[in-house]
């Protein structure tokens, strides 16, 4: 039952990732041309009859798939055959592996799917239960950084075995500066594991549905990891590994077809796991306000209002809501990806080692002289139950 | 004598400056105000129409193929031959467009009419009337030299991209199925034929040549 389970689960979400790549193809596509006056791709269409089906341009990311599988599978002369290959393997794989440890739902308990009405679920655990989550590990996030840690050999494979000058260039940078930010990703995160006192994830939902959303407590931790998980995205503030006008196409200019498709799907996956991660840690995971197991219970400013949920409405709100949430920040940051221009490399540097790194420091201390302050845990915000 | 010299400092930034993070919401905030307003003329259809407002703010894509921004009324395209009434050329074959022609791309082959036509003696007609339309280089000179309006420019066709070069040379069966950009195969201008009460009545037969 354990190993169906784990099963259905990851043929979910790797089948909703990789889905959402081709999805955020056609939102990146269309959010650009709308937020720069134009229109945007909206030709290619799926004939039946006389009717041509559009989509509003969703077609072109089926049409991109076909091009893709399609297209010649060139490889350099020269470069390292096994290193080529193995490349965008390790780019992908990992941005799809980290979605392992995220909670993107409340547990389902079966038995209380029958008792419609039953708000007493929370407590109890008999019968099969079914958690929101793939891998309920020990090391949590721990194995985040180590799983997007591996992210960066892909590149610098690929940059490696391309027998490529720019190919070297890209994959250069791209580890330097993947190195660099996970150094102030990894340190923007130890803020939250004091004040949750726990590296699970779904330990860390708890903690923020019994109090506030990490977001009140740790501001700046959050700033910290949003830019650097953009910068671990190389993408568009931080597109210095694949600038189009110092190094062609960076790291991946050599490769074509699906193996090009690849990392440029990973790119985008590894948006919607950063965007997983910044909710799960800073904005409650699948946490709704005043939404507790039991339903809506809002006890403030004179107003007792506790109207209680059937599991499966709990259930599906809490995963709505965690849809709800990574979208908008996916949103967010392709935003940002079309509004801000292109770091210099010096600039990159400097940010990551001088500024990033020193504020998570600083964040950590702070957080230490916080929770010494309120000797305990800090409930600032107004949720405690 | 010293040197001046004229020290120019840089701007001057805030704190507020180099955090970058205002910035960067000020910056959101201009693209997410165009991504709003895109959405929402490109979902009410509302786009504006750039034949009225031609420097109006938003999306201002034409949809080529289906849509068409009509051509100014002197724009120059592929020639066409006016009808007359009884649908055959108001050419007259008087060689005005071909003589004029500086790319020497118009062939004009006349002939007079058949005895006992009417017009026979007023005027002739083009037997052949053939336009190289690869050599054309579209001055519109011909239309200038026509005193008849006999040939105009006036279609609003592009040059089409062929296979052949062949398929270039418009002869007078084609010349004369063009449609102008108001949808007729005539011209505008009266034309007097012979017998009509306004014709002058004065044929090459009275001239003294």
């Amino acid at each position: 039952m354990f190993w169906i389970q784990a099963f259905v689960k990851i043929a979910l979400i790797v089948g909703v990732l990789v889905n959402m790549a081709a999805i955020l193809l056609w939102v990146e596509r269309k959010q650009s041309a709308m937020m720069q006056d134009r229109i945007g791709p909206n030709r290619a269409a799926i004939v039946v009859g006389s009717v041509r089906i559009r989509a509003a341009g969703l077609i072109h990311s089926i049409a991109d798939g076909i091009k893709m599988i399609w297209k010649e599978d060139w490889e350099p002369t020269g470069g390292d055959k096994l290193l080529y290959r193995l490349a965008p393997i390790i780019a992908l794989v990992p941005a799809l592996c980290l979605f392992a440890v995220i909670p993107f739902g409340p547990t389902l308990h079966v038995a209380h799917l029958r008792d419609l009405w039953s708000p007493e679920w929370a407590t109890e655990t008999t019968g099969t239960v079914i958690p929101m989550r793939i891998a309920t590990l020990d090391v949590g996030l721990l194995y985040v950084f180590a799983v997007a840690g591996a992210g960066v050999i892909g590149a610098a494979l690929a940059g490696w075995s391309s027998n490529n000058k720019f190919s070297l260039l890209g994959g250069l940078r791209a580890s330097s500066q993947m190195v660099s930010y996970e150094v102030a990703m990894g340190l923007s995160l130890v803020g939250s594991f004091m004040i949750y006192q726990s590296v699970q994830p779904g330990d860390m939902v708890n903690w923020q549905m019994q109090h506030c959303w990490g977001i009140f407590v740790q501001p700046l931790a959050f700033i910290l990891f949003a830019t650097s998980a953009i910068a671990e995205t190389k993408r568009v503030p931080f597109d210095v590994p694949e600038g189009e006008s110092e190094v062609v196409a960076g790291y991946f200019t050599e490769y074509a077809g699906l193996k090009f498709g690849m990392f440029a799907s990973g790119e985008l996956v590894e948006v919607c796991t950063s965007s997983a991660l910044l909710v799960v840690v800073f904005l409650g995971g699948w946490q709704l306000p005043f939404v507790q197991n039991t339903g809506l219970e809002f006890h403030y400013l004179g107003i007792d209002v506790s109207w209680h949920w059937a599991h499966i409405v709990v259930v599906l709100v809490g995963l709505l809501t965690f849809i709800v949430k990574v979208l908008v920040l996916v949103f967010l940051q392709l935003q940002i990806r079309w509004t801000l221009p292109r770091f210099r490399y010096d600039q990159i540097m400097m940010l990551g080692w001088k500024i990033l790194l020193p504020l998570a420091l600083l964040n950590v201390l702070l957080t230490g002289f916080g929770i010494l302050f309120f000797n305990g845990l800090p409930t600032p915000g107004a949720m405690t139950p | 004598m010293t040197a001046t010299t004229k020290v120019i400092r840089k701007p001057q930034r805030t704190m507020a400056d180099q955090s970058y993070v205002i910035e960067l919401v000020k910056g959101l905030g201009v693209t997410l105000k165009h991504f709003f307003k895109g959405t929402r003329q490109m979902v009410t259809g509302t786009t504006p129409d750039l034949e009225k407002h031609p420097y109006a703010d938003g999306i201002a894509t034409v949809q080529y193929p289906e849509e068409k921004r009509p051509y100014a009324q002197r724009w120059r395209g592929v020639h066409r031959l006016t009808h007359r009434d009884d649908g055959s050329p108001r050419c007259v074959a008087c060689l005005c467009c071909s003589t004029a022609c500086p790319a020497q791309c118009i062939y004009i082959k006349p002939a007079e009419y058949a005895e006992g036509d009417k017009r026979r003696g007023y005027e002739r007609y083009p037997e052949e009337f053939v336009i190289d339309e690869l050599r054309c280089i579209f001055c519109g000179f011909c239309v200038e030299a026509c005193p008849c309006d006999a040939i105009r420019m006036d279609t609003g066709y592009h040059m089409t991209a062929l296979d052949d070069r062949a398929s270039f040379i418009y002869d007078k069966a084609q010349l004369m199925s063009h449609v102008g950009q108001d949808g007729t195969q005539k011209s505008a201008n009266p034309r007097h034929e012979p017998g009509d009460p306004t014709h002058p009545g004065v044929t090459r037969l009275h001239g003294g040549h």
